[in-house]
């Protein structure tokens, strides 16, 4: 007789699935963590794991026990640390506490939401004011949500990953232009057919060359065919156009653009995303946009910084003249010793330095840190054209000072790493 | 504009972008055979809707893999 239940005694851990077998799902990524593996290898540090021990203003972090200049964030106008916007996620914390737990449909829109938007219609002089979780899960949200099946999405190859994954999560058929080319992309929406929906998705400055978008010529065509637009102003918001509103302001194209979408996590200086506009219909995108319904709303503290913060904005004219004086002198600075950089001039306030192979990169990126400087590493596949970048983005924070030792820095480090002569 | 002629024309366009010279049939493969990273990818599909003046969207782009693929998508979209 045996037991009922048959209790096999050989099934040791041997006989699970082999990680490393043919039916590993990550197998695929191995050829990456070769790369990866090589790279370290050779002694450098890893660009992609850096961890900040002290943040102690919106210019200076503590990275291992050393303090660092850093000129590889977003926090274009330095409100991180302003008294105001955090005495004001104090008291939400405090009175509202520290999360919704729910979506904004339902138990998670509170008085503090309804502040950010009000602060945001103010702001962009829209009628309406979407707030999301994330800039990512804005663009995620309107794109897929705007452009259904049988409608066309035309996007700039150059768009931002959001962009492309809005469209990917949507069922509309998509179209992309070749990167800031008004001729492109004219003659792409004169290939779809006529009576198509259509939206063209542009972005006011382009994040990883610092370039900004022809938007008057493009916004021309687009309307000429009969397309919606939609305006990524992720890094315009704050110091492009006499209220601070982006590129499409400063280019005089606010009549034109149907919808802006924009972040907190950069000139805001916290988290969560938005999209405004003036379309009459604009609000039933609560209902029916999953990335809006099916999330957790932002925590009070967050939407109260935010509020506070884009409030701010509004009379900010000291900080942006400051923060161009910052990026035209980094620019020009940069260039003299000897640097390609992606722009010819300053347009906006990143300014991205070309390097010629992973290696070089990752050299001069260790070489700065260790001279006290922190700057962002892009590659391919985030990158264009399949080029190597030490991404630069200034801060109106960012003292007279502390601009002149980036470029010694920068100047020490390149001819320690032979970048230049 | 017969299937032959197509396979000329797109030969055509791959050239600037075959570093490695590979012979090509209908059976060659843009990302195993031409080696081609996404950014190739979307230089070739931009010079081949320009030569035929059509639309090759990025969900059509998404199951073309092979040169004969890519032909008989051209003749659907040019036959119209």
């Amino acid at each position: 007789m045996t037991d009922a239940i048959d209790t096999p005694e050989d099934t040791t851990l041997a006989d699970l699935p082999n990680p490393s077998g043919p039916h590993d799902l990550l197998s695929k990524f191995k050829p990456l963590i070769n790369e990866r593996e090589a790279l370290l290898a050779t002694g450098v540090r890893d660009p992609f794991s850096i961890v900040m021990t002290e943040v102690k203003s919106p210019t200076l972090a503590v990275i291992q026990g050393k303090d660092t200049i850093l000129l590889g964030t977003y926090n274009y106008m330095g409100m991180t640390f302003d008294p105001d916007v955090i005495a004001a996620g104090k008291d939400a914390l405090e009175k509202f506490g520290s999360g919704t737990t729910g979506s904004r449909v339902l138990n998670g829109t509170y008085q503090g939401h309804k502040e950010c938007e009000d602060a945001l219609k103010e702001f962009y002089g829209t009628d309406h004011a979407i707030v999301f979780s994330t800039g990512y899960q804005a663009n995620l949200g309107v794109i897929s949500t705007l452009a259904g099946k049988g409608d066309y999405i035309i996007l700039d190859a150059d768009s931002h990953a959001s962009i492309y994954d809005g469209c990917w999560l949507g069922n509309a058929e998509i179209v992309r232009f070749r990167h800031n080319s008004v001729e492109d992309l004219d003659k792409r929406l004169g290939r779809l057919p006529k009576e198509a929906g259509k939206l063209v998705v542009l972005e006011g400055v382009y994040s990883m060359f610092g370039d900004i978008a022809p938007l008057p010529e493009m916004v021309a065509v687009a309307k000429k065919h009969g397309a919606m637009i939609l305006c990524d102003e992720a890094h315009g918001m704050g110091f492009f156009g006499p209220n601070g509103r982006g590129v499409y302001e400063e280019l005089g194209c606010e009549k034109d653009i149907d919808f802006v979408v924009g972040t907190f996590s950069k000139s805001v200086g916290t988290v969560g995303g938005f999209c405004v506009s003036n379309h009459p219909d604009f609000e039933v995108l609560r209902l029916v946009c999953r990335p809006y319904v099916f999330t957790a709303s932002l925590p009070p503290s967050v939407v109260a910084t935010a509020a506070t913060s884009i409030r701010k904005l509004m009379h900010a004219g000291d900080k942006r003249a400051h923060l161009w004086k910052n990026s035209r002198r980094l620019h020009q600075g940069l260039r003299d010793l000897g640097y390609t950089i992606a722009t010819e001039t300053a347009q906006s306030a990143i300014i991205a330095v070309m390097l010629p192979d992973q290696e070089k990169a990752v050299m001069l990126w260790q070489a700065l840190l260790e001279g006290g400087l922190y700057v962002n590493l892009a590659r391919p596949p985030a990158t264009p054209a399949g080029t190597y970048l030490l991404r630069c983005s200034l801060c109106a924070e960012h003292s007279d000072e502390q601009v002149g030792q980036i470029l010694a820095i920068f100047a020490a480090a390149g001819r320690a790493v032979g970048c230049i002569a | 504009m017969t299937d032959n002629d197509i396979f000329e024309r797109v030969a055509e366009q791959i050239e600037p972008f075959n570093k490695k010279g590979v012979e090509l049939t209908e059976a060659t493969t843009f990302a195993t055979d031409l080696e081609w990273d996404s950014l190739t990818v979307m230089d070739f599909v931009a010079a081949v809707e320009d030569e035929f003046d059509i639309l090759i969207t990025m969900n059509m782009q998404a199951e073309i893999e092979t040169v004969g693929q890519l032909v008989a998508t051209i003749r659907k979209l040019t036959d119209k």
